[in-house]
Parts: structure tokens; sequence; C-alpha cells
């Protein structure tokens, strides 16, 4: 059988995951995309991540943006163009059409002076790597399609030859149909990579897809993707996160004894727990918890809150005996706020990945993942839960995250719908009312690889935080709410 | 008067750039009074004036030199239009 085609890593992240490798050395990649979906940004990665992690230099033929642009607008991503410039690692090509001077054209012409040039650029730089943006200028500014496209294809053709790593740049019409508006894929690129930007549910949504990629595997289908002043291009790669289950048996403690207990002496070290219950129930408690008992072990834990402010957490801690603000300043402790609002989802992960590999803790917990589910297209929340989750497996970090239901007695919410099966155990926490009182009550759902409590527990909540009593015998039809007392069976006792 | 100045940017000794040059040649002589100095630039001997000049098209012709800047591009088969794209205006013609 025949080696498939040898790739070369492009250093841009996720992106390696879903081309299987990277991209071909000596082949032609086309970016398409829909005005807005970040072409050039892309374009420019694929150089600057070349400079940065390989030492590869590379050319950048522009035939829209000016130079000037060019240089000032990717500064925001870090990437100081005028800095590679003077060290030799970066040539412009700047084809982008003189204002004011049009260029008439009378009778066949080529596109020699173009090659050379590029060529000179790549001579001089010893550059690897090449991009050129966008194709779609150079068919408006030379409206005749026979000649470009031949020309087009000599170019590529000889820029192989030297054996640079080419991405180029075309504007697509419509997000799904023909690939570029000029056909030029069919006559150059070995590879083509579409770009998508679009409106899922009132919210922009940033795709990835990999259509073509000659003579090798790669993964299929849209992946999203961010766009981040810290990382540039940012494509998660949902497919190739490996949901390993917990292998751990190292148990580690909830905060809490009782439910320690149920739990067969605690959570595993590298799961992930989802806690659900209706408002009031006390799942930021259980959270408090998760976070005071990890501190208390000498563990590193890291708290997003996404429905209160920190003071609001920090007093409701301090009301359970917890001292956030000390634990903080211990340094063991962090807790970031954010308003869900503020970001797309893609957005929130990117960042959040980026804290814990700042602040390296050994738990995180998300109170709540509800309040970011409100926010967001199912397909990207659940996309958020899938990525989070592998991400913190990956370090074996113990996750907790909170989960509120929708009505006050039974159900389930979406958020459960769709992640239950990405976590690996599940507290419900429900309330029962019984003769007139609303009580409450705790059940482990699931728990991977361990044996645990199957009993539904009553438990009270307190000044000195949450206890944990005894099985409800006399109630039946808790969880789907709808409390039933049993006949004889000491039904009074509550 | 200042001497008119064109450059010619070609890719090598083809054909087409012969061509070019006998077609600008041919404009200059024949419809032109005043002395025009043509330049060729072969782009594959003289990267660096192809970057100068931003030469995507070969052959280009470049008016330099006494304004208007111009340029056109292609064989340059059609007098009238060369003449019109480079903002030049023919002698009038003896009868």
């Amino acid at each position: 059988m025949a080696a498939t085609v040898q790739k070369h890593a492009t250093g841009i992240p996720g992106f390696d995951l879903i081309a299987e490798g990277g991209l071909p050395r000596a082949r032609a990649t086309l970016i398409a995309g829909s005005a807005g979906s970040a072409k050039t940004v892309l374009a420019t990665h694929f150089l600057a991540a070349g400079i940065i992690n390989d030492h590869e230099p590379g050319v950048f033929v522009t035939f829209e943006d000016r130079v000037e642009d060019l240089r000032a607008n990717m500064l925001g991503f870090g990437w100081d163009i005028a800095e590679w410039e003077r060290k030799g690692q970066w040539c412009f090509v700047d084809a982008a059409p003189v204002p004011d001077e049009r260029t008439p054209i009378i009778g066949d012409f080529d596109l020699s002076g173009l090659l050379v040039r590029i060529e000179h650029a790549i001579r001089k730089i010893g550059a690897k790597r090449i991009a050129l943006d966008s194709l779609n200028a150079l068919f408006v500014q030379f409206p005749h399609q026979e000649i470009l496209r031949a020309e087009l294809f000599r170019i590529t053709t000889a820029l192989k030859r030297i054996g640079v790593t080419i991405v180029f740049t075309g504007e697509r019409v419509n997000e799904y149909g023909e690939v570029t508006r000029h056909g030029i894929e069919e006559f150059v690129a070995d590879n083509v990579v579409i770009l998508r930007n679009l409106l899922d549910n009132e919210r922009r949504r940033r795709t990835i897809e990999i259509l073509k990629l000659r003579g090798a595997p790669h993964q299929r289908g849209e992946f999203p993707f961010t766009i981040t002043s810290r990382d540039g291009v940012v494509v998660i790669p949902l497919s190739r996160m490996e949901l390993t289950q917990t292998s751990s048996t190292i148990r580690v403690t909830s905060g809490n004894d009782a439910l320690d207990t149920m739990c067969g002496g605690g959570f595993l070290r590298d799961s992930i727990v989802l806690v659900s219950g209706a408002t009031g129930t006390g799942k930021t408690l259980v959270v408090t918890q998760f976070m005071a008992g990890g501190i208390a072990a000498g563990e590193r834990c890291l708290l997003f809150a996404f429905e209160e402010s920190k003071d609001q957490l920090f007093r409701n801690a301090e009301a359970w005996g917890y001292d956030f603000a000390e634990m903080e300043a211990s340094g063991m402790l962090k807790v970031v706020n954010r308003y869900p609002h503020a970001m797309a989802m893609e957005d929130h992960l990117v960042e959040m990945q980026q804290i814990i590999k700042d602040f390296n803790p050994q738990r995180v917990a998300v109170d709540s993942l509800s309040a970011l589910e409100r926010v967001s297209a199912l397909r990207s929340f659940r996309e958020f839960v899938i990525s989070l989750t592998s991400f913190l497996k990956q370090r074996e970090t113990t996750g907790l995250f909170a989960s509120t239901t929708p009505s006050l007695f039974g159900g389930s919410s979406v958020t459960e719908k769709h992640i239950s099966t990405l976590t690996d155990s599940i507290i419900l926490l429900r309330y029962v009312e019984t003769a007139g009182r609303l009580r409450r009550s705790i059940v482990l759902l699931k728990m991977r690889g361990s044996l645990h409590d199957l009993n539904l527990r009553e438990y009270v909540i307190d000044q000195a935080g949450m206890h944990i009593g005894d099985p409800f015998t006399s109630v039946g039809g808790i969880l789907v709410g709808n409390a039933t007392f049993m006949n004889g069976d000491g039904a009074g006792d509550y | 008067m200042s001497e008119l100045r064109l450059m010619l940017f070609v890719a090598g000794d083809t054909p087409r750039s012969r061509e070019a040059a006998a077609n600008l040649a041919r404009v200059c002589s024949e419809l032109l009074a005043n002395g025009v100095h043509i330049e060729t630039v072969d782009v594959l001997l003289q990267p660096d004036r192809a970057d100068e000049y931003r030469i995507l098209t070969t052959p280009t012709v470049v008016r330099d030199g006494t304004p208007p800047r111009a340029r056109v591009t292609g064989d340059l088969s059609d007098a009238t239009k060369v003449l019109a794209a480079l903002s030049l205006f023919a002698n009038p013609q003896p009868a």
C-alpha cells in the first residue's frame, strides 16, 4: 500500500488535530470562506506559527489589504510582522491595487511579474511557507478568468516545485454551496478548507471544515473555532478529543464526609461530577464544600462562577463557615466570575482552558453549567461540555459542574439530558414535599467505576453546611416529582 | 519640455515580450512627436524593480516621471488604446 502524504504541523492550535498531522509540504491549500470568516487571520496565523514554532520564514502575498494595514491589524494577535521583516523571517509581496491607478489591459498578458516577485521573495528569506490573500481580489483587478486560471495554475506549479507549503484564500458567496466564486479550487488546490461564520440562535458561530486533503486522511465535518487575541485562530477539535473513562482509583474528598461515604470513599480523582438540583437545593453549597475540602487537603482549587458575583459567593461561603477570602489570599483558591453573555461559548472555553493551564488546579468547579446553557445554542453548549470535560480529564483534574433544573420537583434540565453521558457521576438534589413541609433529598444517580449508596437520603442545610441523614424509606416517587407515602412503613415519622 | 519616459516590463525574451516591445516602439515613433525614452526591464533579471513598480502582469508599460502616472498591460496591439491608457495624445497626422 502506498504511504500517505507526509504532513507537516502548521502550529495552529487544534488545526493539526483535525488535519491529522497538518498540511503536506509542496501542496496548495485553499482557505475558502464568506466575507468576515477570518480567512486573512488564518492565512497570517499559518505564517506566524511557522516563524514562532518552527523558525520557518514565510512570504505573504497580499492582493487586497494594504501592507501597512496588515502589519497594524495583526499586531493585535501579538504578531509583530515588522519585526519579523527586519529579521528576515517574513516578506511581503505587495500585489494590492495601487490607489487611483487602474491597469487597462490591451491584448494578451501573463502573471510572470507576480511569479518572479514571489520567487524572489522566497529566495531572499529562504521561505518554507507562503500565503496568498485573496485570489478573488486578483480576479477583480484582472477580470480575465481564462488567463488567470491558467496563470494561477502555472504559479502554484512553480511554487510546489520550490517545495514551499502554499495557503491561499478565496471568497465564497454562500455558506453552503459552491466552494468559491471563481472556481479556483478545481485548478490549483490540492486541499480545501472551508471557514464558516454562521448565525445560530442569534449568535455567531465560527466553524472550520476540511473538505478535502488530497491523498491523506483527515477529520470530516465542521469543527467550531474561535479567534482570541492571545492565540489567534483556535480550532476546537471535538471528535479528536478522547472521552476517556475514569481510570483513577484514587479518591478525593467531596468536602463532606457523609457524601464521601455515599460515594464509597469520595470522588474518583479524574472524574467529572454533575450536581443537579432546583433553585435553593444547595448546589452552590456542594460546590463550596468541594472547593474547601480540596484546599484542606492541600489541593489547588479553581471556581468558575457564572451566576453570582464574587461578593455574593464569598458571603454565602462565609454563612456556611468557609472563609473564601482567606483561601484565595493563600493562593490555593482562585475564583473567576464571568457574565455568561459576555462571550461566545467557544471563547468561554478557550479562556477557561487558558486559566486552568495558568493556575494548574487539582480541582475545578463550574457554577453553573445551566447559566451557560441559557445563552448558547444547544450544539455549542454540548461541544463546550465535551471539550471542557476531556480537557480536565487529560489533566487528571477533578471537575464538579452544577446544573439547575427548571422545575422544583423531579424532572431534568436540558443540561442534564445532553451532558449526563459525559459526566462520570451525577448527584441529584431534589425537593420532597411531605405533610406540608418542604424537605430535601440527595441521591447518587450514577458513579462510574465505583460502588455507591443507592439510597435517597434526606439532608438539611444550616450554618455549618450540609448534613446528610437517613434514607427516605417511607416516601416514593421523589425523583419523578410525585412524592407519595408508602403504607405502613413509618410514614408518620417525618 | 522634458522627455517622456516609459518603462516596459517584460518577463524574458519571449515572442510576447518582443511583440509588445515592437508595438510600443511603433506607437511612439509613428504617433508621438517628441522623443520618447523607452527602457525595457526584464523582471527575470531585475526582480527588485518589479517589486518597486509593483508589477504583477507582463508585459506592462509604466509611464513614470512626467505626470500623470499611468500603466497599461498586455501585448499592446491596439495603438489607440495604448495612447489613451497612458494619457498620451497622437500628433496630427500629415495628409
